[in-house]
């Protein structure tokens, strides 16, 4: 299982355009991906609904985990997004 | 009519997109009653859930192509909820319910609940969204009843006062103009879709009015999206009054179409005063608009803009995992440039850094961002991006009919004026100037413009390094005020040095957009004003009602006052009228 720790730089969080950017990058890939705020309890990273109920906002640590065929390219997209300012 | 007392049988909420509305009431019910929940499928669940599924799809494609049609915020707005409707985890929770029984309609009634209840209860931001998922849920359980959705009419015999508890973004993307005078809610805040939209279509809105839907289907309603005030059967009179002063265009008071639209209106919204910006002697004030790229030039367009003051490059740099191609950026440019042609294009180069970067560049996070490296700053530390830049530019400028000219943000000292200038030289780019946002820039103008071709003043910058007062924060608002003085002091200094030079001196800031405002601005010596499209009508329409001496008096009178609040009201006893705002008008057909 690949993982990536990165703290959310947007001033929204991972809210509104970041949040849509996120899920349709994930949505677009074929590995199982979680997405967890900090140590909490990890959701599907393919979900909108999911992502926003993680409330996750700027300065928040959000540790994203894949596991399958191009596991680690998908990883290194979405964290560039979620560390996006 | 801002500041004067609520009259009588007045309602009053939060004014968040400015301009008077006037028309009857249509009041929205979208309560769309819960399916019930003992409502069971007749047993093959499989056919159920392919049902829901369907559904499902069905509004998130019916969502996504209004997003299209619509372009802008509204795209963006309807493309998270298509999303919404896309849902893997909704989909499971409503096939989890479909195979314990429930109807496909009550399943997606509930597997919206949980997450509706997690967004509501983080409140804010997150609370907000909460008006979308029931958009989108309220519409798939129509379908799977076989319902239409319900929502707002598109057409009307006259433009209607739009009344609703909370406004889905679907509902307000599919109106126009043509049909809706002023939006009203209950609920909402201003970040709210409805105040978003609103101000991206350019008709006044209130939200957070409370006992607005009481207000009988069918009565006339006053509605100013400043003040926030909303009116139920005013006067003919007071109708009057708040719409005076703009007989320019036409107007529909009491569903009956006031003639007269400007002449040249063709390509404008018809009723709105068109033609260029000058004050009522003759004195010529290009009137630009502020834009974020070419889906935004039908807006300015609309409003008569004689051209861009202001076109930010950021969106083809961010949101992307490359750097955009010349090829790319050029046609981006063409499409803005050809709108205009005879017009003028002044185009800021790419203003990001200390914190907000281009994923393809990510740059070190700066403890004081604001005080970062920012704008030219960071620009000039990738001279392969900016140089792409520039040299797009200059192929776009080739080629295109309008007059194109770059301007870089953030300069604080005389040298990095010349350095970009010179940059801009030999990129081919003919006129090449300077943002005036940091004070240094302000106080040295005169030495900035000895290579800078022309100044463009972003007043909200400037306000945020001349107070020390975080743009961002709403505690330190009454420091971003643009009527403060010591601000209007530097405008005056920046546009002085600029004078000198015989160099023009322009405002894009939102100081720009406030009609009595602008009039001071030209009285300190600004020359051209840039703004918001929407802002444009009152902005022409104040000009063309005082002189430039006025201006000056007025301009002066500002400077003289203490506080920001003296400032205006000394400006105004010179400008009377000025801050009357033009009604959101409508041309008989």
């Amino acid at each position: 299982m690949a993982e990536r720790r990165v703290t959310v730089e947007s001033e929204t969080g991972l809210h509104a355009r970041p949040a849509a950017t996120f899920v349709r990058v994930a949505a677009g890939a074929a590995p199982d991906i979680t997405v967890a705020k900090g140590d909490g309890e990890p959701v599907n990273a393919k979900s909108i609904l999911a992502v926003l109920a993680l409330d996750v906002r700027r300065g928040d640590t959000v540790v994203i985990r894949a596991e399958g065929d191009g596991a680690e390219e998908v990883l290194d997209r979405l964290a560039l997004i979620a560390a996006a300012p | 009519m801002s500041d004067r007392d609520r009259p009588a049988g007045a309602l009053v909420g939060r004014g968040v997109s400015p301009g008077v509305g006037f028309g009857p009431v249509h009041v929205v019910s979208r309560e769309a009653s819960a399916p019930d929940p003992g409502a069971c499928h007749d047993g093959d669940a499989e056919a159920e859930r392919a049902r829901a599924a369907r559904a499902l799809e069905r509004v998130a494609a019916d969502l996504e192509r209004g997003g299209e049609r619509a372009g802008g915020e509204a795209e963006e707005i309807l493309g998270a909820q298509a999303l919404m409707a896309r849902d893997p985890e909704l989909a499971a929770a409503v096939a989890g319910l479909v195979g314990a029984g429930a109807g496909a309609a009550r399943a997606v009634y509930e597997g919206f609940g949980r997450y509706r209840a997690l967004l509501a209860a983080a409140g804010g931001y997150l609370g907000e969204r909460v008006a979308d998922l029931d958009d989108v849920r309220d519409r798939v359980v129509a379908v799977l009843e076989g319902r239409s959705p319900g929502g707002p009419p598109f057409r009307a015999a006259e433009p209607y006062v739009l009344i609703a508890r909370d406004l889905a973004p679907a509902d307000t993307v599919a109106l126009s103009r043509e049909t809706v005078a002023a939006f009203v809610t209950e609920e909402g805040g201003p970040t709210s879709h409805t105040a978003i939209l609103a101000r991206a279509m350019g008709v006044p809105a209130v939200v957070a009015c409370p006992g607005a839907t009481s207000i009988a289907p069918g009565t006339p309603v006053l509605v100013d999206g400043s003040s926030g005030l909303v009116w139920p059967g005013p006067s003919g009179d007071e109708v009057a009054a708040a719409i005076g002063g703009t007989a320019a265009g036409g107007a529909v008071i009491g569903g009956t179409a006031v003639r007269g639209t400007a002449a040249g209106a063709e390509r404008a919204d018809p009723g709105m005063a068109t033609g260029p910006g000058a004050t009522s002697d003759g004195h010529a004030v290009p009137l630009l608009a502020n834009i974020g790229g070419p889906r935004d030039v039908r807006d300015a367009l609309r409003y008569g803009a004689e051209g861009v003051g202001l076109l930010r490059t950021e969106f083809l740099f961010l949101d992307r995992a490359a750097a955009p191609a010349e090829e790319e950026q050029v046609a981006a440019y063409l499409e803005v440039l050809e709108a205009f042609p005879g017009g003028r294009v002044v185009v800021r180069t790419l203003d990001v850094g200390a914190d907000k970067f281009p994923a393809f560049l990510p740059g070190e996070k700066e403890p004081n961002p604001a005080l970062g490296r920012r704008g030219i700053r960071f620009f000039e530390k990738y001279p392969e991006i900016m140089g792409g830049q520039l040299r797009a530019l200059a192929r776009a400028a080739a080629r295109s009919r309008a007059t194109l000219q770059v301007m870089a943000p953030m300069v604080a000292t005389a040298e990095e004026a010349a350095r970009y200038v010179t940059a801009c030289r030999e990129a081919g780019l003919p006129s090449a100037g300077v943002m005036i946002e940091v004070p240094s820039a302000a106080l040295r103008a005169f030495d900035l413009a000895l290579t800078a071709d022309f100044f463009s003043i972003g007043t909200n910058d400037l306000a945020q390094y001349t107070f020390a007062a975080d743009r961002g924060s709403g505690a330190l608002a009454a420091l971003q005020d643009a009527w403060q003085p010591a601000l209007l002091d530097l405008v005056a200094l920046a546009a002085a040095g600029a004078a000198e030079r015989g160099r023009p001196c322009g405002v894009c800031g939102e100081a720009a957009g406030d009609p009595v405002l602008a009039c001071v601005l030209v009285g300190l010596g600004v020359t051209s004003l840039s703004m918001a499209p929407a802002s444009l009508p009152a902005v022409r329409a104040a000009l063309s009602r005082h002189t430039r001496e006025r201006c000056l008096l007025a301009a002066r009178a500002a400077r003289a006052a203490i506080s920001p609040g003296e400032a205006r009201a000394a400006a105004l006893s010179l400008l009377p009228g000025a801050d009357t705002p033009p009604p959101r008008r409508h041309a008989a057909r």
